[in-house]
């Protein structure tokens, strides 16, 4: 089943060339370390999920790119037909001449309805060229104008469009010290409007990444490319092909719905985080080996203390002592040492996989009361090996660790909206000081929900 | 990608824009090698084939014929505007997109506002129109004009409502050139009171200018020319100051230097909305993010750097240094110390080779120094375009909503009193028809109610943070 990949925006349009082009590398130009027959299949999934082919054997992105003014959609098309190894469509993009000035009322309100007919139009024919449909991947920063807002409204359209396909979106955290100063507006706007109409929120954190990129990458005069990169590998990571229950050369036919099944378990719980390892520099690559004892401890350990990458793990945090009752509700202001997760997957790929012991990801203690460890925990083993990694392991988990970001930019909103500044860019729009109250009530109870795990 | 409309008002505004149209030139022809009419030299050039008859139809890509400038030329004598259109600029210019009189406002706002405005409100129009008829997507208008005289404070203030009115979706950024006191016209004080009233109610944005810090930057790139210690020469090109590469060949006029700083403003400003980067940002964002409350869109600018050294032998500066400068005084437009008083929001556009990370890396150095209003602790709007300004390889300008514009207005606002007092001149104004001592009352009402709102947030400098209460939940 195939994954129609909507970018919308800069940040969206930007990222999205780098999803293909990891997913590209990865099929066509790595070593996959498996048999002929293994690798032909799992390009062949690769590509019923991402390309479509023309008549000339060019593989075309599966994908639709929508930006408010011009330059980035230009810039990405020349990038792609530049490297010369996918391409996209000219005709999946729709791009206008002003952009939403970072104005999500303007995305939203203006833009959404203006454009609505073009933009479906747009994404209806290229599901027509998909044979089925498992989902949209829609690729949005949160803090700008027509990705945060446009994207809101597109998502909303997509529900009311395609009841029966499934909607992930990746949201796109922006650095905590400002890149756009009305950020939180356009954050908690996003964030509430697409908790009612998105199936998950796959979130990814430019701090975080940019960290990564910093420590483990060595990586000295970081770029937006740089960025998206590792970003698109965390990404493809996780969508590229990986074994059904019937084992090699089957490789799973509805990627997002297999998702959202084990990730999603219970609506009021919808924001994921993913974590790839080893991160580290190609250059490093060549000098490290790797057990799947030692990256699954790493793993294990990252997800219990929150951390982002694998470097200053805390190795202080452990679960809590089973068999203890929990004392009534945490209260959100303290220091949440220890990640309680709803749900958990591992995705393992690479040499000897097989025998790669999940053991520690089942221990209950890690886990809400709710979901029985069986049910909370999938592992998704692959003998093909991602990209140049010989062994990588990803984690994508529903969990605690992004209340606190959140209580972050909904504190930092909140603090603005009482002063009432900018909000008259808003209102000038059609969004209201209710509309903003809205949000605020949704994400408040969001916040608390997955505080009381 | 939209296109922006210059109208350039009375002798300070049309010398100014006169610079700003050189170096647009300039600019655009080092980065268009291959001389196709683009949609980045589409923002503020048309493409015109001068073969044809009549009007000049608009070509709209492929190669380029002969382009003109999307600008309005205003003034009410005659001098300026004919030099210019005599001078090696007047290819350029649409001879049939200028309103002249002849005999000048005489340094008096009422003149240029309510006589030359009813006289000339029509044909305003009428050139308004047609310059944004001849655009595909009119995003901005930018006007150019000094205060304290009497056709830019005047009549430019003037077109601002009209500007309002006409074209409402259309943003109006002015560049407003500032009397510094020692300023030769005796009424500077009057004119430039009636028009920040003007600016307060119908303007989007506003960068102030004094002349004295145009002169102070001049001064400080005069010595480092002229020391010449180890090697140190300056590529000219470079040179914020400089005309070299442009059409004029060398400073004809002693404000030519001055006005080319500000010109290099305007291009800063528009880089990324011109170009590609990685981190765009429009002008409709300018407005967005450094405009907390309506009437608070007065920013401070500064620009770094002034000039880049041509000695290889001498390592490059630290790209930190840029940004350190930036929040330098001697690299403001304006005199003011945004430093020691309360920022409610920054805007960073940086341009050529600089990444996300050193953004950052100096945001993160720099914020400790800074003072940001409670509610916007993190006010920070950046931009990273690829394309650096002609002559060096990267640069930055920062554009600051400060509480320290405050002090430039209540300089003006207590020249203004001291004159008025004695209403020393006052008779030259209410003898103009439609003039009365309201007016001014009321403009020093508006900006008295601005210097409130500016002390009002400063007051809240020294307290501390306080912690709202938030929603609560019931369970």
């Amino acid at each position: 089943m195939s994954i129609l990949t909507v970018q919308l925006g800069q940040c969206g349009n930007q990222i999205g060339f780098e999803v293909f082009d990891a997913l590209f590398s990865d099929s066509y130009c790595s070593p996959g370390l498996c048999s002929k027959k293994e690798n032909e299949a799992y390009q062949a999934s690769c590509k019923e999920r991402f390309f479509s082919e023309e008549g000339n054997g060019d593989l075309v992105a599966r994908a639709v790119l929508v930006d408010m003014e011009p330059k980035v959609i230009n810039q990405t098309l020349l990038k792609a037909s530049q490297a010369g190894r996918w391409k996209y469509s000219q005709h999946a993009c729709f791009c206008q001449k002003q952009g939403s000035g970072n104005n999500w009322a303007y995305g939203y309100s203006v833009h959404g309805p203006r454009h609505e007919e073009s933009i479906m139009n747009l994404i209806q024919k290229e599901v027509e060229k998909c044979d089925s449909l498992s989902g949209f991947s829609i690729i949005m920063s949160m803090a700008g104008g027509t990705g945060s807002g446009l994207g809101t409204f597109i998502t909303q359209k997509l529900q009311d469009q395609f009841p029966k396909s499934l909607k992930m979106n990746q949201v796109v955290w922006p650095y905590g010290t400002g890149e756009v100063v009305v950020q939180n507006y356009n954050s908690i706007l996003t964030l509430s409007h697409l908790y009612r109409s998105s199936d998950a929120l796959l979130v990814h954190d430019n701090d975080a990444i940019h960290k990564i990129c910093e420590k483990r990458m060595n990586i000295r005069q970081i770029s937006f490319s740089d960025i998206n990169q590792v970003l698109a590998h965390q990404l493809g990571s996780m969508f590229q092909p990986t074994y059904s229950a019937e084992g090699s050369f089957h490789y799973r036919r509805s990627p997002l719905g297999d998702l959202m099944e084990i990730l999603v378990p219970h609506p009021e719980f919808k924001m994921l985080g993913v974590r790839s390892i080893p991160q580290m520099s190609e250059s490093s690559l060549a000098y490290s080996t790797f057990t799947w004892a030692g990256l699954l401890k790493h793993l294990r350990q990252m997800l219990i203390s929150n951390a982002k990458m694998e470097e200053g793990i805390n190795w202080h945090v452990r679960p809590p002592v089973s068999g203890l009752p929990t004392l009534g509700k945490t209260p959100c202001n303290k220091e949440l040492h220890f990640n309680t997760s709803i749900a958990n997957l591992v995705i393992l790929r690479g040499k000897d996989v097989q025998s790669a012991d999940l053991g520690g990801f089942k221990d209950p203690a890690l886990y809400t009361s709710w979901l029985a460890p069986a049910d909370a925990f999938n592992a998704w083993k692959t003998q093909r090996a991602f990209n140049k990694y010989e062994k990588s392991a990803t984690l994508v988990s529903n969990s605690q660790f992004l209340v606190k970001p959140l209580d972050l930019i909904v504190g930092k909103a909140w603090n603005m909206f009482a002063s009432k500044a900018y909000i008259h860019q808003y209102t000038k729009f059609g969004i209201e000081e209710e509309d903003f109250l809205d949000s605020f009530s949704l994400l408040e109870q969001v916040i608390s929900s997955y505080c009381n795990l | 990608m939209t296109q922006s409309v210059v109208v350039q008002v009375g002798q300070c505004g049309n010398q100014i824009g006169c610079c700003f149209w050189d170096l647009a030139l300039r600019e655009h022809a080092a980065v268009n090698q291959r001389g196709i009419y683009d949609e980045a030299i589409s923002s503020f050039f048309r493409n015109v084939d001068t073969r044809a008859v009549g009007d000049g139809g608009s070509i709209s890509k492929g190669r380029i014929c002969s382009l003109k400038a999307r600008a309005v030329l205003i003034d009410m004598e005659e001098g300026v505007v004919n030099e210019m259109l005599q001078g090696p600029l007047r290819d350029v210019f649409d001879s049939k997109q200028l309103i002249t009189d002849i005999s000048g406002s005489g340094n008096n706002w009422a003149v240029g506002h309510k006589v030359f405005g009813s006289q000339y409100q029509e044909k305003i129009l009428e050139k308004l129109r047609k310059s944004a008829e001849q655009c595909d997507c009119l995003q901005c208008f930018f006007i150019i004009h000094s205060m304290g005289g009497g056709t830019g404070s005047g009549l430019g203030t003037f077109l601002l409502k009209v500007l309002e009115d006409e074209f409402p979706e259309v943003y109006r950024f002015v560049t407003s050139v500032y009397p510094s006191s020692e300023d030769d016209v005796i009424t500077s004080p009057y004119n430039s009171i009636l028009a920040m009233k003007e600016l307060n109610e119908h303007a989007d944005c506003v960068l102030p200018i004094d002349n004295q810090s145009l002169f102070d930057i001049i001064s400080k790139i005069d010595t480092v020319v002229k020391s010449g210690k180890l090697g140190k020469t300056v590529k000219p090109k470079s040179l914020v100051t400089s005309s070299v590469g442009a059409s004029r060949k060398r400073h004809q006029k002693p404000f030519d230097a001055m006005n080319n700083i500000v010109a290099n403003l305007l291009l800063n400003l528009t880089s990324s909305a011109r170009f590609e980067g990685s981190l765009n940002m429009d002008l409709n964002e300018i407005s967005m993010n450094l405009v907390p409350f309506p009437q608070l869109h007065y920013l401070v600018s500064s620009l770094t750097p002034l000039y880049t050294l041509a000695d290889v032998n001498v390592p490059p500066r630290r790209l930190d240094q840029m940004f350190s400068d930036a929040f330098s005084k001697d690299h403001q437009l304006i005199r003011a110390d945004p430093k020691h008083n309360l920022y409610l929001a920054c805007a960073l556009m940086v341009r050529g080779d600089v990444q996300i990370s050193d953004l950052r890396r100096n945001i993160e150095r720099l914020k400790p120094s800074l003072q940001f209003v409670s509610w916007n602790q993190e006010g920070w709007k950046t931009s990273l375009c690829s394309v650096p300004p002609v002559g060096h390889s990267h640069s930055l300008l920062a554009l600051a909503n400060n509480t320290c514009v405050k002090t430039t207005f209540v300089e003006l606002k207590e020249r203004f009193t001291r004159l008025y007092k004695k209403k020393a001149h006052l008779h030259h104004y209410l003898q103009v028809e439609g003039m009365e001592e309201g007016c001014f009352s009321e403009a020093v009402s508006s900006l008295s109610a601005l210097i409130q709102e500016y002390n009002q947030l400063d007051a809240t400098k020294s307290m501390p943070v306080q912690e709202l209460p938030r929603l609560r939940i019931a369970v």
